[in-house]
């Protein structure tokens, strides 16, 4: 029994051939499995998840269906919050803590019907973009476990590519769901900025951070996304907009759609060949069913990284000041007093990236620096928002990679944080400028799966899925599983 | 400096200081600022908190929106702009009562700017006693901005328990208006008076309690000195942390001193955070500037600009009660009432509403006041009690004022009736009538007193028929004395100039 999917779940479910139960405990055992061997799963909550299968199915038995997700097993990434449940960031500095308070992702899911079974490895603080800045150890590619999965929510992916669960739940930054989609073969979205509630997502980056679904086709993203979106009056920056109808968008059909493709992301010295040519043949794809393309400029493509880690990094330093071992977490033991309490919880909590990232964002927020580098990443800001303004006057969608090049070995990068973050240079506009994105199957090279990026108008996350969607209907990418699979 | 000048004991002669107060107020709401924990005083440590005060993972802040027409009220009532667009920044720092590691302030974009009050200071020597002569002068009020308040260290070993610091995070949250003043102030008598009066306005538009005991109203005084007829301004400190108005007072004037003399000396105030040391009365450095924390303020990105109509603004413009310093200039007009009386019966909305609904029901205005102003006063002194928590009706006053009026009580016995009033209520005639206190006006009565007094006291009696009213009031006494205090006062006078000199 495979079982991989949401879709093959949901249809099992619905024929009676399995049973929430069964769903959970075949999860339970790929978790412990697979999961496990790909440093994936940081933390099951199986009699809970067992449980709450079996009002799944009682329910079921009852007539009531509460979504496309009933009775669906669900990782979430180890930075949401559950109520009596563990969450750590993958970090040492809240590697005992335990949430008093249920965010608005357990909520949702549970109000789904689906069944949160537990939680996924991750970048520290979902600071990286490989997973390997983990208390737990790195995450695998399960295409080739010599690999990264790419991060943050590396975890999370490796959960559906693996086939352990049919769907989970990321957070993107600068891409950190879009990116290790890519890397691991899967669906991978980042919705509009303010469409799914922060609501006990552990912030990195507030103006930033977007929680979405890993799932293997648009068409389950948009079931996650219609169940998980809309607006929270506990997020001031929740959008007010109801959650819209998702699946009712996907038509298959692409005729006269604009396609624009960046003159800035296909450049010679940009991306892998592999990778370009790729996208080019998933592009040719769209083409061919009816859409049009057409080239676009985002002329300020060349900053969006650096203005990226000066907002990100000064957010960071002022939302991780919280972890500071006076009210929960991590303290040192042994102290004489105050400063050193601070500065050796903060200093024995946090690791390398955290620290440099720390660092990075006091510094760029300190008197005299402000202007220069703060206030004018805000500027800059604003201009890519323009960018992406103008672009959508001739275009519906942006096409690109979600990444310059195919996953990496684990350990290559390591070293060289600054490669590592011109990396993101493809993922990070979107979040600069709150505009969804969507990673897509798109190919192989190198053995490796490529990603197209879909970028929309904010709020369009319905044109984003109907045409990954009749991408999806006309190929067969993200039917490829890896050798490493349950 | 001459040697005369530097002799002078009083640094004012030489110096002439600069003040400005930021003044921290809690605001009047149920919840916090950011959190639906409840507001209160008192509660067991930690028990009024929100994962959101806690500063828990993943916890975000939603402004209670109450605050908003609390702002507007303050702003209107200071004759202030009310941004239409306002923006909450995070202020940095570590300390273990600030659960975020920041707190959220308004920084550059505060709801109100720009505005002023007008505040009865002293005319410059008449001295700081009650009754000194005032001039109304205006007070600029730079800014007022919306935060959240810190929770509370306590080091006491008595009040928590144990040794070490214990934080309590009740506090932690409490929305409060950091109101900014210009550096218009120049005493510490006037700095008290601005005090006081944007104490009354905050009671007046009932924004806050504004009860310093309770922490709810604070002030930091930011002083500087400059010799006479300098328009540059000196370097200054700023004093944090006063919690009474004699504190302020002290305070100011003790960094007056403190700087003065390093001025005398020929040296250079350091722009520094000073500390008030109550017991020595001296102001003393808690920390350099170049040492003073970089906050990194920044927009808070969890949270949006605030944004208010001008539709909001002119509905609560509309709604806004009579302040002190009009309802000042009403009552001087209307009931002819003295300056320093008003300003004691204005100072309270409580007490202005009490005088007015007394003076309405006993038809003597001046005299309501007089009662209010001074005696009634006096009991709620001695109490510590506003006029709305004794068991005095304004009816009840102005009975008794209406029985003194009418010459059926002495002054002296309704006085006497007074305290028993204020705690325990009462109908002062029914008082009055089951105590035999009745002013005696029957003149066949009367008349007998008096002859008594007038055969016994013959010299006083000559010095009065010579047309020296002064041994008048000792007639007057010796009779109230043979009537046991009961003989209406206006009877008895009358009757003593009839039968002295025969004339009314």
């Amino acid at each position: 029994m495979k079982l991989q999917s949401l879709e093959e779940q949901r249809a099992a479910l619905d024929a009676s051939e399995v049973s929430s139960v069964e769903l959970v405990e075949l999860a339970l055992t790929r978790a412990e499995g697979t999961g496990t061997d790909l440093g994936a799963i940081v933390g099951l909550r199986a009699e809970a998840a067992l449980a709450a299968a079996a009002g799944s199915d009682a329910r079921r038995r009852a007539g009531e269906i509460r979504s496309p997700l009933e009775g669906a097993p669900v990782v979430l990434k180890d930075n949401m919050v559950q109520k009596g449940e563990p969450t750590t960031c993958a970090s040492r500095i809240l590697e005992s803590f335990v949430s008093p308070y249920d965010g608005a992702m357990a909520e949702k899911l549970e109000a789904a019907g689906a069944i949160i079974l537990g939680r996924a490895n991750m970048d520290e603080f979902a600071m990286g973009s490989t997973t390997e800045n983990s208390i737990f150890g790195p995450a695998r590619n399960p295409w080739d476990t010599s690999r990264t999965t790419g991060g943050s929510s590396g975890g999370s992916a490796v959960a559906v590519s693996a086939g352990i669960t049919g769907f989970a739940l990321g957070s993107d930054t600068g891409g950190s769901i879009r990116q290790p989609a890519s890397f691991c073969g899967v669906v991978g979205m980042k919705p509009s900025y303010g469409r799914v509630s922060r609501w006990g997502l552990v912030a990195f980056a507030s103006s930033l951070d977007q929680i979405g679904p890993f799932t293997h086709s648009a068409r389950e993203a948009a079931w996650v996304l219609e169940a998980i979106a809309g607006h929270d009056a506990r997020d001031s920056t929740s959008l007010p907009e109801p959650a819209p109808a998702l699946e009712s968008a996907l038509t298959g059909d692409v005729k006269g759609l604009r396609i624009g493709l960046p003159r800035e992301y296909f450049v010679d010295e940009g991306a892998d060949p592999g990778v370009v040519e790729a996208v080019r043949g998933a592009v040719s794809e769209l083409e061919s069913a009816g859409a049009k393309v057409v080239e676009v400029a985002l002329p300020h493509t060349p900053y969006v990284v650096s203005t990226y880690y000066l907002v990100a990094t000064a957010e960071a330093s002022s939302n991780l000041a919280r972890f500071d071992g006076v009210r929960y977490g991590r303290r040192a033991e042994n102290v004489q007093d105050l400063d050193e309490m601070y500065k050796r919880s903060r200093s024995e909590g946090f690791g390398r990236e955290v620290k440099r990232r720390i660092l990075l964002g006091t510094y760029v927020l300190s008197a005299g620096y402000f202007d220069a580098y703060y206030r004018k990443a805000q500027q800059v800001r604003t201009l890519v928002r323009g960018d992406f303004d103008r672009a959508f006057e001739a275009c519906d969608v942006i096409i690109g990679p979600t990444y310059p090049e195919v996953a990496f070995p684990i350990g290559a990068r390591m070293d060289d944080p600054v490669s590592l973050y011109l990396g993101d240079i493809y993922t990070v506009s979107a979040n600069l400028a709150g505009l969804p994105g969507i990673s897509v199957p798109c190919g192989q090279h190198q053995g490796m799966p490529v990603g197209m990026q879909v970028l929309g108008r904010p709020l369009d996350e319905a044109t984003l899925l109907r045409v990954a969607d009749a991408f999806q209907r006309r190929t067969d990418h993200h039917e490829h599983r890896p050798p490493g699979s349950a | 400096m001459s040697e005369e000048e530097r002799m002078s004991d009083n640094p004012l002669d030489r110096y002439e200081p600069v003040i400005g107060l930021e003044v921290h107020t809690h605001l009047k709401t149920e919840s916090k600022l950011f959190s639906p924990a409840p507001v209160r005083y008192g509660g067991a440590p930690n028990h009024d908190v929100h994962p959101i005060d806690l500063g828990m993972p993943g916890v975000l802040p939603v402004l209670n929106e109450k605050v908003i027409g609390l702002a507007i009220r303050l702003g209107l009532a200071t004759h202030s702009t009310v941004n239409t667009r306002s923006v909450f920044a995070r202020k940095n720092y570590f300390y273990p009562d600030l659960p975020k590691g920041y707190q959220i302030s308004q920084y550059e974009e505060p709801v109100v700017s720009n505005g002023w009050i007008e505040v009865e200071v002293p005319v410059k020597g008449s001295g700081k006693k009650r009754g000194a002569e005032t001039v109304t002068k205006r007070i600029g009020v730079t800014r007022a901005h919306l935060e959240e308040d810190a929770g509370k260290s306590i080091h006491d070993v008595a009040l928590s328990g144990s040794e070490g610091t214990h934080i309590d995070l009740n506090r932690a949250g409490v929305p409060l208006l950091e109101i900014v003043s210009e550096p218009d102030l120049r005493s510490a008598a006037e700095a008290s008076a601005y005090l006081r009066a944007l104490r009354s306005i905050l009671r007046y538009i009932e924004v806050s309690d504004a009860d310093m005991e309770k922490g709810q109203f604070r002030c930091d005084a930011n002083v500087s000195l400059r010799p006479w007829g300098r328009s540059q301004f000196g370097t200054r400190t700023e004093i944090k942390n006063l919690n009474s108005f004699a504190n302020v007072e002290g305070a100011i004037e003790a960094e007056i001193v403190r700087q003065s003399e390093i001025l005398d000396d020929g040296g250079e105030i350091q722009q520094a955070t000073m500390g008030f040391d109550v017991e020595r009365r001296k102001t003393r450095v808690l920390r350099l500037k170049e040492n003073a924390d970089d906050y990194r303020y920044f927009d808070d990105p969890d949270l949006i600009p605030l944004m208010i109509d001008e539709e909001l603004i002119e509905a609560i413009r509309a709604d806004l009660p009579e302040l002190p310093e009009q309802k000042r200039e009403r009552f001087e007009q209307e009931y002819g009432l003295a300056g320093e009386t008003t300003a004691i019966l204005v100072a309270s909305r409580r007490l202005a509403d009490f005088f007015e609904h007394c003076a309405r029901a006993c038809n003597a205005p001046k005299a309501a006041a007089n009662w209010i102003a001074r005696d009634l006063r006096q009991e709620l002194n001695e109490r510590n009690l506003e006029v709305d928590e004794t068991r005095l009706e304004p009816d009840a006053l102005a009975s008794l004022i209406r029985l003194v009026e009418e010459g059926r009580l002495t002054t002296k016995n309704a006085r006497e009736l007074l305290p028993e009033l204020v705690e325990e209520g009462g109908d002062p005639q029914a008082m009055m009538e089951e105590r035999g206190l009745e002013a005696v006006s029957d003149t066949g009565m009367i008349d007998e007193w008096v002859t008594a007094v007038i055969s016994g006291n013959a010299a006083a009696v000559e010095s009065v028929r010579g047309g020296d009213d002064k041994p008048l009031n000792f007639l007057m006494g010796q009779v109230m004395k043979a009537a046991g205090g009961k003989a209406a006062p206006g009877e008895v006078r009358k009757r003593l100039m009839e039968m002295i000199r025969g004339d009314g």
